[in-house]
């Protein structure tokens, strides 16, 4: 490829088009509870992981809902299941089984190219 | 804060304790932690109390730390579970009582499943059955052995030979109290005041005249948090949130911190040496570190035994200065011989600020 | 001439009463406290315009006394039995009453904020509700904290006992948004040296004017507006609170050191609601709020014909709300006698 010394810059506009929902189908469809999550960060607050590392619990649900696939994945790798933020959590969600569920299937889902 | 506000909240979470005939299932962990502990525990039962409580040789880990390691699958630790109430059914007790707070957190967690998925439960007596041809009762009342002390705090208190007072002020002893985790944390309502301002520990201080220190992060874990320690790299996390507590108590200069798991006095007692190597920082008055205290160390300081018997010399932070408030005479020479005189050896990492 | 009895005598009680005493019927309201007013007695000052409440209930008295109906204060309902077209009703004093209509106006309570453990209302010095700061905002109302000085910086947080599963209320109570930002601006007026944060989820300023008093609030009074639920508060050495949430829109966990916790208390259906729903012998919403038979046409309608609702004992609404309730309430019983 010839160089001339600038790129063509990828958009970055989330391309809702795009969006993959089949892992976040089968996350809803196990655990119905993460429907109603309303991003109050209840969740973060009291998280032990958050506190120490950049990890957002909260923002699991962002990611699921964007696609954002190889960032959700490497993600959830930070959470240790406490489960405090299930103590908190005003909508009642079983955000452990969400993230159960997500470390199971989100292999069958990466893109290829990743 | 106002006592009243939480002798409410107190009220909202009262457990039934049995009152007698225990089945006793010691930790895996503790006995290397804190030697004299359980042995304590049993000896004010017995001789203190005139209880009747039972152990029996064949018990096993419940497997706790491999469960929540994510090494032992829910179905093995279901029947790990299983054989100990089989056990203790075999022996005719009823009420079982767990000196760990993991192994109360897993009887907890495996009982209300049985009861949520009655086809658990069936699946897991025939696993039981067939692996070992044994049966077994769900027992009528799980209670932690803290529960129990709780319960007969003022029949302790009745026979008490020192008082938490400080002899030199004749202020009451400040004492940080914290509980495990998996005490109350997964099921409010199976600890005595719940989990947001437990009541267990506060009980026992108060009842031996001590005054409870309640500080911004009381509710935060000790640290140890199981994968934060088991792996090496992972320790960093282990000690910041132990520090995270200290920093908070460090301003109500607190004499003592007292636990009630396995896991916690080990944590917050090593960790406190480890921050003084790294950082030179102590915690204490004076530039000491701060004792950490098993509740059955405390029991039995409160009834005159012997702190050396009790196996105060194996904690990292020196509990002299504990000692010495409460009036409490020991031979320093001692410290370190064995139950037969021979000297144990000397640990070569010595005390914590002292 | 046609009897009507009305169990409340707050402000959806008394306007019910008045409406229906101008229609030229009989009224009997049945008050279970000392005194009529209800909830607005404990309320100094109204959203979104500053009115003091004693404006609204002195108007609500001068109209009691003007018009001519019937009030048993601290009085309860016992039963009520349906017999011939008439509404039989005992009371708690044992008095007998036949009514041809009842009005149910029993209103709401206050979510009970020591629920709500991780917040330590009732043991943390400094923790108060919406409603206690009310008290404390009427003249000469003591606003001092620890060792007696002024708070430095205040939190308030949202949605106390409201959209929260724990507490067992999904609802939205709607008026606790706007109520912070009322008591904000009044708080920043009496201490202009405060920092004032409110803790929110969403702001709803769903009402005339309440957008505007928001914009004042960020605009004239610096008020500052942090997107994040509390997890949990403690209280320090000094008396002061720490509090902790995370910052959602930085998405950062974030704690801070407050000398005052003002927590926005949501409304429950209550006691006198649940009571009253027993007597009547007509359902409740899963909220514990009583159930109209429509939301749009008949949200005056019980599933008892006969027996009407107004006000507060439906759903969470405003003062103003209230009264146009209680006035549609009084529109729709007259309407029902006429027709018998």
């Amino acid at each position: 490829m010839k160089n001339f010394g600038y790129s063509i810059i990828k958009q970055r506009t989330i391309d809702y088009d795009q969006f993959d929902g089949r892992l976040l189908n089968e996350v809803l469809e196990m655990e119905p509870s993460f429907k109603v999550c309303l991003s109050c960060g209840g969740c973060t607050a009291t998280c032990s992981a958050g506190d120490l590392v950049s990890f957002n619990v909260r923002r699991m649900n962002l990611l699921l809902r964007r696609g954002e696939t190889i960032e959700l994945e490497s993600e959830i790798q930070k959470c240790m299941l406490c489960g405090k933020c299930m103590l908190v959590c005003p909508r009642g969600i079983n955000l452990r089984n969400v993230i159960m569920l997500i470390k199971k299937s989100i292999a069958k889902y990466k893109p290829i190219n990743s | 804060m106002k006592a009243e506000g939480k002798i409410r909240v107190w009220q909202d979470y009262q457990k039934e304790i049995a009152d007698d005939h225990y089945f006793y299932v010691r930790s895996c962990i503790r006995q290397n932690f804190f030697p004299g502990s359980e042995q304590t525990f049993l000896k004010i039962l017995r001789t203190e109390l005139g209880k009747d409580i039972y152990e029996n040789p064949h018990h096993t880990t419940c497997s706790g730390i491999g469960y929540h390691s994510d090494v032992v699958p829910f179905d093995t630790i279901q029947t790990i579970v299983a054989r100990q109430f089989a056990l203790m059914t075999e022996a005719g007790y009823k009420n079982l009582a767990a000196s760990c707070i993991t192994s109360f957190g897993i009887y907890n967690e495996i009982i209300e499943t049985w009861k949520e998925f009655p086809s658990e439960l069936e699946k897991v007596r025939n696993f039981l059955k067939s692996a070992t041809g044994r049966e077994f009762e769900v027992p009528q009342n799980v209670a932690h052995a803290s529960d129990i002390v709780y319960k007969f705090r003022d029949d302790i208190a009745a026979r008490k030979k020192f008082s938490l007072i400080n002899q030199h002020t004749g202020e009451p002893l400040k004492i940080v109290e914290h509980i495990g985790c998996h005490y109350s944390k997964m099921f409010p309502s199976k600890g005595v005041g719940g989990a947001e301002f437990p009541h267990v520990l506060v009980g026992m201080i108060e009842s031996w005249g001590g005054e409870v220190i309640d500080y911004p992060e009381r509710r935060h874990c000790c640290g140890f948090g199981f994968r934060q320690y088991l792996v090496m790299s992972n320790r960093g996390y282990s000690v910041s949130n132990s520090r995270k507590k200290f920093e908070s108590m460090e301003p109500y200069i607190p004499d003592a911190i007292l636990c009630n798991c396995p896991g916690c006095p080990m944590f917050l007692d090593r960790w406190q040496y480890v921050i003084e190597e790294m950082e030179g920082k102590t915690f204490g008055e004076n530039g000491a570190g701060i004792p950490v205290l098993t509740y059955e160390e405390m029991a039995g300081l409160v009834l005159g035994y012997d702190p050396w018997d009790l196996g105060l010399q194996m904690h990292q932070t020196n509990v002299e200065p504990l000692l010495n408030k409460i009036g409490i005479q020991y031979n320093p020479e001692l410290k370190y011989a064995g139950k037969d005189g021979k000297m144990i050896g000397k640990p070569m990492m010595v005390g914590c600020g002292w | 001439m046609k009897h009507i009895v009305i169990i409340g005598g707050g402000i959806a009680g008394i306007e019910t009463a008045c409406a229906l005493t101008d229609a030229g019927h009989w009224v009997t309201v049945i008050e279970k406290d000392s005194q009529l007013g209800g909830k607005l007695n404990n309320w100094s000052y109204l959203f979104p315009d500053f009115t003091p409440t004693e404006k609204i209930t002195v108007e609500l008295q001068a109209k009691c006394r003007d018009k001519d109906f019937s009030i048993l204060t601290s009085t309860e309902i016992s039963t009520i039995l349906r017999k011939d077209g008439k509404f039989n009703i005992e009371t708690s004093s044992d008095q007998k009453l036949e009514a041809d209509a009842v009005v149910v106006a029993t209103g709401y309570e206050l979510f009970d904020a020591h629920r709500k453990e991780e917040y330590g209302y009732k043991i943390y010095d400094h923790v108060i509700t919406s409603a206690d700061l009310e008290e404390l905002l009427k003249p000469g109302g003591d606003l001092t904290v620890a060792a007696g000085k002024y708070p430095k910086r205040i939190a308030f947080v949202h949605c106390v006992g409201s959209r929260d599963e724990k507490s067992g209320n999904h609802y939205c109570s709607k008026v606790c948004c706007i109520t912070g930002v009322k008591q904000a601006i009044e708080l920043k007026m009496r201490l202009p040296d405060a920092e004032i944060f409110c803790f929110y989820m969403d702001l709803r300023m769903y009402g005339k004017h309440f957008e505007e008093l928001y914009r004042e609030a960020q605009e004239k009074y610096d008020i500052q507006f942090i997107r994040g639920r509390l997890s949990e508060a403690s209280e320090k050495i000094d008396k002061s609170l720490l509090i902790k949430s995370e910052d959602t829109l930085s998405g950062r966990p974030l704690k801070m050191n407050v000398d005052l916790m003002v927590l926005l208390v949501g409304m429950e259906a209550g006691k006198g609601t649940a009571n009253a729903a027993k007597a009547c012998g007509i359902g409740c919403e899963e909220s514990g709020f009583l159930k109209t038979t429509d939301t749009f046409l008949k949200s005056n309608f019980s599933e008892q014909e006969g027996i009407f609702l107004a006000g507060s004992c439906t759903a969470p609404m405003s003062v103003n709300d209230t009264i146009l309730h209680a006035r549609s309430a009084a529109m729709e019983v007259k309407h029902w006698l006429s027709k018998r």
